[in-house]
């Protein structure tokens, strides 16, 4: 009985412990995004400041950014990062749980070769390709006029996207195979598993692909500052928030660009938080074998 | 629940290859080498015969039309030089447009690409050809179109679910590849930029440039790659156990408020990844946050200010401390993931057994985890020697170092090759560099890979 005691009061103890650690490691991962938002509220511009908590507060930086007045027209840029993330995360989503269903559950004769061949492919430093990409998209035709800008990005994001699915493999590799097998016997074909039983057990992955596709967009600088050129009204959020940083903006748009960043950080995380209840709730619910 | 499926000993499979069909057809397979879905008209499968036919047609024309001249130009890379005329009509010096040595290449590969997949399709119709042959002699039922059809719902269905991600990896993966390894032989530098001036085939002169040791370009390349290598060590070991430990305390029974702690840490991703760096870059700054806070708290003067991206030493260790940052939730997500979706019931079966909790922890727990994510170790630590963007929206590569070729303390390799593409246009350098990258990623993870037991046993946990 004692020991049992002694046993409790040590994990009180550590349980204490990995709070304190907890909350300490917390702290730092949230005073960025906490220096962020204070400084999207500060009442002065400018960039430098020998001091961090703003005299005064304002919400005129996030007024003055969603009018999108002036130089750097930030709604247009959202709108154009929204249409490009969502049309290429549908489409790479499709294409990674075909692919990665295919490498996980169907055995022909090529598999082997393909998966190792993906590997490969997988490590070329990616934009080794992109300024052949680019000119194999100019001389489609893409860049003639604005609109097509956004096309040819959505291709670039989404095209080789099939080669992302190593993850949602081995997401499909835990999924045991008499359930399969059982529907076999019942007359299904392979594509009636794949529709009705994989996928449906597949949230959680499909959202995490999805998930992941569609943050691409948002986040890639190079490729789209390639691809989009000097064509301010055709970018997408990251290569416009980048230039309001550029010398001849920064003074006057320093705290709009962080209230532009909290502003495309609020869809992103409210996506999040869907998310982190998903896998909480439905991967180990997913499959029990 | 499914419609009731005939059940065929052996439908149509078609798993000859194409030498046996070549080999064993008779005259008709063999012609429909060269007449593309003969056989198939032959015998009544008028559509596939006919979609055949159209495919060769298109070819054909191709070539004629295109190709022919295409391969031509890859070759010689353009042969007229851009020249200024006197117009003398108007009074002007006008451009007479030369060869694009860039367009040259470009089409000549496509047009190799275009002939490859004309070489598939030999196979196809002859392999297809063989079979209705086959199907013929032994005087068994030929397929219909449709039924054809059908069949990509179950025995081909990796045909049906492969094809449209294939062809975009092929146009947007492959064929950008094998354009910029080509551009590797070439002499495509800043003084050589189309249209204005053709560039050639030059062998391997700038592969003997950058790995010779001395000169000032390998002087470049080999302390950029060991950087390159640490980094890339440090940056995925750091976040990946780190990850898992962090994942594991806030998934241990005794830690409450689970769900906010995740969401705590969750919380850096939903930032995007530039902002964060970019907010990261501001804070480390010289007159950033960090250099401030430690002003007033007295550790350096009033004007000082830590060095943090602009010593070559502390700035490395200021992008993998923030890398860590950036990283472990990353991790933390995924593992979570991971640790809930391992089966219930071996936990059970363990517990009835009697083991205890760092039993499980090394028996289930940690050998479930390496197999699942040993795939996604290998695609961080291939994404870390990549990194660009940590990278380039930190320190954007410096301190800059005059012994490098346009390449600072931080460079990796890849963001060398940006600075040496986008901004210096030494296109054959830059595909020089990336080839060497590939060559490495490639043998490193095809080692580790084939060696874990996620490649070798895919079915351990089926």
């Amino acid at each position: 009985m004692k020991r049992a005691g002694s046993m409790s009061v040590r994990k009180k103890v550590n349980n204490v412990l990995v709070h304190i650690l907890l909350s300490v490691l917390g702290l730092i991962w949230v005073l960025p995004i906490f220096f962020a938002v204070l400084t999207s509220l500060r009442a002065e511009g400018g960039s430098s400041k020998s001091y961090i908590w703003p005299k005064g507060f304002t919400l005129d930086n996030y007024k003055n950014v969603l009018s999108g007045q002036g130089s750097l027209n930030f709604p247009r840029w959202f709108m154009n990062t929204l249409i490009v993330a969502v049309v290429s995360c549908l489409l790479s989503a499709f294409f990674v749980l075909c692919v990665s269903y295919v490498m996980s559950r169907l055995r022909f004769k090529m598999r082997k070769k393909f998966l190792n061949i993906a590997l490969i492919l997988g490590m070329f430093p990616g934009f080794m390709a992109m300024i052949a990409i680019y000119y194999i998209v100019k001389g489609l035709g893409f860049l003639e006029a604005g609109p097509m800008k956004l096309v040819a990005l959505v291709i670039v994001y989404s095209g080789g996207a099939g080669l992302g699915f190593y993850i949602a493999k081995g997401f499909f590799d835990t999924i045991p195979r008499t359930i399969d097998e059982a529907a076999y016997i019942d007359g299904a074909t392979k594509w009636d598993v794949f529709r009705k039983i994989t996928v449906p057990l597949s949230k959680p992955i499909i959202v995490y692909t999805l998930l992941t596709a569609f943050m691409g967009p948002w986040v890639d600088y190079i490729f789209a500052k390639v691809i989009l050129g000097n064509d301010r009204n055709y970018y997408t959020v990251a290569i416009g928030l980048w230039t309001m940083l550029e010398k001849e903006f920064i003074e006057y748009y320093y705290t709009q660009f962080f209230a532009g960043c909290i502003i495309i950080s609020i869809p992103i995380a409210a996506l999040f938080l869907f998310t982190q209840r998903f896998y909480v709730e439905s991967v180990s619910g997913a499959v029990k074998g | 629940m499914f419609g009731k499926r005939k059940k065929k000993a052996d439908d149509f499979a078609g798993n000859v290859g194409f030498c046996v069909a070549f080999k064993k057809g008779d005259i008709y397979t063999r012609l429909s080498a060269l007449v593309w879905g003969l056989n198939n008209l032959r015998n009544r499968q008028i559509i596939k015969g006919i979609l055949l036919l159209l495919l060769e047609t298109a070819f054909i024309v191709f070539m004629v039309r295109f190709g022919a001249g295409a391969i031509g130009d890859m070759m010689t890379l353009g042969t007229v030089e851009q020249t200024e005329e006197y117009n003398e009509a108007l009074g002007i010096y006008e451009y007479r447009a030369g060869d694009d040595s860039m367009l040259c290449l470009l089409y000549g590969v496509i047009t190799i690409f275009v002939i490859l997949a004309a070489v598939l399709l030999v196979g196809v119709s002859v392999r297809s050809a063989y079979l209705v042959q086959q199907r013929k002699e032994q005087g068994r039922h030929i397929p219909t179109f449709t039924e054809e059809l059908r069949s990509l719902k179950h025995e081909k269905l990796h045909n049906l679910l492969l094809f449209l991600p294939v062809t975009g990896i092929v146009c947007f993966t492959i064929i950008p590849l094998v354009f910029m390894i080509l551009i590797a032989f070439t002499s495509y530098d800043r003084n050589h930029q189309p249209p204005g001036n053709l560039f050639d085939w030059v062998g391997l002169s700038n592969f003997r440039e950058i790995f010779s040791f001395g000169g000032k370009l390998a002087g470049t390349f080999w302390p950029v790659l060991g950087w390159t290598l640490t980094w890339a060590v440090l940056a995925t070991v750091t976040t990946y156990i780190l990850g898992i430990i962090l994942a594991l305390i806030i998934n241990r029974r005794g830690t409450k408020w689970k769900p906010f702690w995740r969401f705590l840490f969750v919380m850096s991703i939903a930032v995007p990844q530039f902002v964060s760096l970019l907010t990261m870059r501001t804070i480390f700054n010289t007159n950033g946050p960090a250099n401030i806070i430690l002003r007033e708290l007295g550790i350096i003067g009033a004007t000082g200010a830590v060095p943090f991206f602009t010593d070559p030493t502390l700035a490395k260790v200021t992008i993998i401390l923030i890398n860590i940052w950036i990283g472990v939730p990353y991790t933390l997500l995924t593992m979570t993931g991971i640790l809930q979706n391992i089966p219930e019931d071996l936990y059970e079966a363990a517990r009835v057994d009697g083991a205890n909790t760092s039993v499980m922890f090394f028996k289930i727990t940690l050998p479930y985890m390496l197999f699942v994510t040993t795939p996604n170790l290998i695609t961080q630590f291939t994404g870390n020697i990549n990194n660009f963007n940590v990278i380039y929206l930190l320190s954007g590569g410096g301190p800059d170092s005059l012994n490098y070729y346009y390449a600072g303390k931080t460079d990796l390799l890849v963001t060398w090759l940006y600075k040496l593409t986008i901004t210096n246009k030494d296109y054959n350098l830059g595909a020089v560099i990336g080839i060497f990258v590939f060559v490495i990623l490639a043998t490193l993870s095809l080692l580790t890979y084939r060696r874990t037991s996620s490649y070798k046993d895919e079915e351990a946990f089926q």
